[in-house]
């Protein structure tokens, strides 16, 4: 059964927006968002595996980011040079494979997005797992800003930096397999980073910066499915420029200020 | 016999086949200030990476009973325009404002030069990265102190900040060894800053080539053969 309530429809884009946002500001202080957004693309291969076997995309994208994750983890541990090029190229690589395998009527959907099409299962699902999303990353939220500043002082403080940062990824691969259903695997990169980079512009302390990425991501999926809706566009990209006007709005406050 | 507070044994540390830190032994007592010197890609930083578990080595590591320590890092990687308050920062050590500003008060921000609600204007709701060199040093020497360690371990107290700012750095370490009696590692450059202000010294050049109290053992020989003759290595007039 496919949400044909728009309210419903909301609800849901708003917190999968809200979770992706709220991830991010980590992403951006971190310094990760290219590999975010190289990491998105590896969802399509996973969906089109999914597609094949008739289950959930969600699901075939969730497995195939969590393989990334562990890849990015593993590199991030053990290399004293984090190699940043060689995941973008792996990464897109497996973009082009994804393209290469995914039939041709669902490769649109895949590519950006498809919410319309999310059954009731999937948007319930999506909710419960972005609170809990949201919840996961704060209750970490220590331990993930000390080693932002300096991950010495993390491993002084006796904070387990390692599980930290798998916690932290598998986070990351579950919002962007929420994400892709919503706005697509080229645009899920930017569901997660602009809404950080426009409030980043706009706050002094890191609560108003959660706060507002948080808020700024609510508000350009809001007015991204109102704006699509009525002038019959695709959802994703109308999202996506909406989310791009909001970072014009706070850039041009920052250089006001 | 003084109680030990860190014993250090044939400490060894090789990074990609190359022998960083060499058979090094020496012992640390309580309430002793001691500097590690050397010269530039000496092992200092390693060192006390090493003694902190920061990174594998050989050897053997020991830290006294009940040991707290406290750490400031060289420098922070803080991006310019990173979001986050000093008041945010700190609370990431310790919750509780009042032994927040106590540190704070501790080394020198807060306390009868600014005002206390200056003090919370500027320092506790500025941005981290909106503090001078020598402020930020000072909130690094607050971040250590929250906790109520008794060994504090600094990597070049004085880097980034100008050489007026040096001095009050290290008086107010000083002040904390005597005061507070905390234990005091730190690697520096400086070796009049050394000659004055400790009670151990180190000298390290990949092994240890002098160990001890820092009249006695730094000497013209020891000085040329730690830095290979160049004694005209960082002398600033510095009062006390």
């Amino acid at each position: 059964m496919v949400i044909d309530n728009i309210f419903l429809l909301i609800i849901i884009s708003s917190l999968i927006a809200a979770a992706s946002a709220y991830v991010g500001s980590f992403m951006v202080l971190k310094r990760m968002s290219l590999v975010g957004d190289a990491l998105s693309h590896v969802a399509l291969p996973g969906m089109a595996v999914a597609i094949m076997f008739g289950i959930s995309p969600i699901i075939g994208a969730f497995i195939a980011l969590s393989i990334a994750v562990i890849i990015i983890w593993h590199l991030e541990e053990t290399s004293e040079n984090y190699p940043e090029t060689l995941v973008g190229i792996f990464f897109t690589l497996s973009l082009a494979i994804g393209i290469l395998i995914t039939k041709d009527s669902e490769l649109l959907e895949a590519l950006f997005g498809s919410i319309e099409k999310m059954t009731l299962t999937e948007g319930l699902t999506s909710a419960v797992l972005c609170v809990f999303i949201i919840l996961t990353a704060k209750r970490f939220l220590k331990p993930l800003l000390v080693s932002i500043v300096s991950k010495e002082l993390a491993i002084t403080q006796g904070f387990n930096i390692k599980r930290i940062n798998l916690i932290y990824l598998f986070l990351i691969a579950l919002v962007v397999s929420l994400g892709v259903r919503f706005v697509g695997t080229l645009l899920m990169g930017a569901l997660v980073i602009i809404p950080a980079a426009s409030a980043k512009n706009l706050s002094r302390s890191f609560n108003s910066y959660c706060l507002i990425s948080i808020v700024f991501g609510i508000l350009s999926s809001l007015s991204g499915i109102l704006i699509a809706r009525s002038f019959n566009l695709e959802i994703g990209p109308i999202v996506v420029i909406s989310s791009f006007i909001i970072y014009l709005f706070s850039y041009i406050v920052k250089l006001t200020r | 016999m003084e109680e030990k507070i860190l014993s250090v044994k044939n400490l060894t540390i090789v990074r990609n086949d190359h022998k960083i830190l060499d058979d090094l032994s020496f012992d640390v007592a309580k309430g002793d200030t001691l500097a590690v010197i050397g010269p530039n890609g000496a092992g200092k930083t390693t060192l006390l990476k090493a003694i902190l578990g920061l990174i594998p080595y050989v050897g053997q590591v020991t830290w006294g009973k009940d040991v707290k320590i406290g750490y400031v890092p060289q420098r922070l990687y803080l991006e310019n325009d990173i979001p986050f308050t000093t008041k945010e920062f700190l609370e990431l050590k310790h919750r509780g404002i009042n032994e927040i500003k106590k540190a704070l008060k501790s080394v020198g921000l807060g306390g009868e030069e600014i005002s206390q609600k200056e003090t919370e204007k500027h320092i506790l709701e500025n941005k981290i990265s909106n503090l001078s060199g020598g402020e930020l040093q000072r909130v690094l020497i607050a971040w250590s102190l929250l906790g109520n360690p008794n060994v504090l371990l600094f990597d070049e107290p004085t880097s980034g900040i100008d050489i007026s700012g040096e001095d009050t750095v290290y008086t107010l370490l000083s002040e904390l060894n005597k005061k507070a009696g905390l234990t005091i590692i730190l690697v520096s450059h400086e070796i009049d800053v050394v000659r004055h202000f400790t009670s151990q010294v180190l000298c390290l050049n990949k092994e240890k080539v002098c160990y001890g109290p820092p009249q006695e053992v730094i000497t013209q020989k020891t000085i040329d053969k730690l830095f290979g003759g160049e004694t005209d290595y960082y002398h600033h007039n510095h009062k006390f």
